[in-house]
């Protein structure tokens, strides 16, 4: 079966989304993600859906899904490059994934997700002077 | 009202959704809709198209380029043989499901749609109807 390609990117993991997907490929993104943010102890999670010409109820429940289980695996995910046209659409559907962060694109969420970096390793730095 | 043009989709399987969903796109964009009628009416079509393979069983979309006068719009039917609908008010409100989903299939299509339309018999199967015109 296909897959939709996850890079590691430091301590965060950046997803572009490229192809219209179907349910069982949104499926098992949803489940490669959470296997790899163990795996590589991702701090943040980059989803880049600027290609995406739809985001209809599975889709968004995906992307729910993911950014509550990175959540509970301490990291932090960030959807970035949704359409103007998506976003009106999802909030008549019902949708408002109020559960996941936002950045207009993979620019400003690159550096949302930098600035959480900058703080863990500041507090951290903190932890070893006490 | 005249049809310009009809296409029948077999669904079957999450496949047949995507094939459904660039359909309704290739039709919105000949009926001229603008790029946020063709996105509602391509999700609501997404909507009722998984709806058709999770509670009908699978079935059949009809997708046709309508012509009324001077108005041009998209027609979408999902019909599937499945178990039918006990209780449509409850189907249509948000939050609903009788399967995994969110429930928000049915209600959400219906708010994307200028017109929506939905018979169902127990035992026999359901038919959704959702109609978008060029504003």
């Amino acid at each position: 079966m296909d897959r939709i390609p996850i890079l590691k990117m430091g301590r965060a993991l950046l997803v572009t989304i490229q192809v219209d997907m179907h349910d069982r490929l949104a499926t098992a993104l949803e489940e490669d993600l959470t296997t790899k943010i163990v795996a590589v102890g991702a701090k943040g999670v980059l989803i880049d859906i600027s290609a995406l010409e739809i985001v209809d109820s599975f889709i968004g429940r995906m992307l729910d899904n993911i950014a509550a289980v990175s959540r509970i695996l301490d990291a932090e995910t960030v959807v970035v490059g949704m359409r103007p046209a998506v976003a009106i659409t999802l909030v008549e559907l019902g949708l408002s994934l109020s559960g996941v962060k936002t950045a207009l694109n993979v620019e400003r969420g690159m550096a949302l997700i930098a600035r959480r970096l900058e703080a863990e390793q500041e507090a951290e730095d903190g932890d070893e002077e006490d | 009202m005249a049809t310009k043009r009809t296409e029948r989709v077999d669904i079957r399987s999450s496949e047949d959704v995507v094939r459904v969903r660039q359909q309704v796109r290739v039709l919105a964009v000949e009926a001229g809709l603008s790029l946020v009628d063709q996105t509602k009416i391509v999700t609501a079509a997404s909507e009722l198209a998984r709806n058709t393979i999770d509670y009908g069983g699978g079935g059949e979309a009809m997708l046709e380029v309508l012509e009324d006068g001077r108005r041009r719009g998209v027609r979408l039917t999902f019909a599937d043989q499945g178990p039918g609908i006990a209780d449509i008010e409850q189907a249509l409100r948000d939050g609903f499901t009788s399967g995994g989903g969110l429930g928000l299939g049915l209600g959400g299509a219906r708010r994307l749609a200028n017109e929506f339309s939905i018979e169902s018999t127990v035992g026999v199967g359901t038919k959704v109807s959702i109609t978008r015109w060029k504003a």
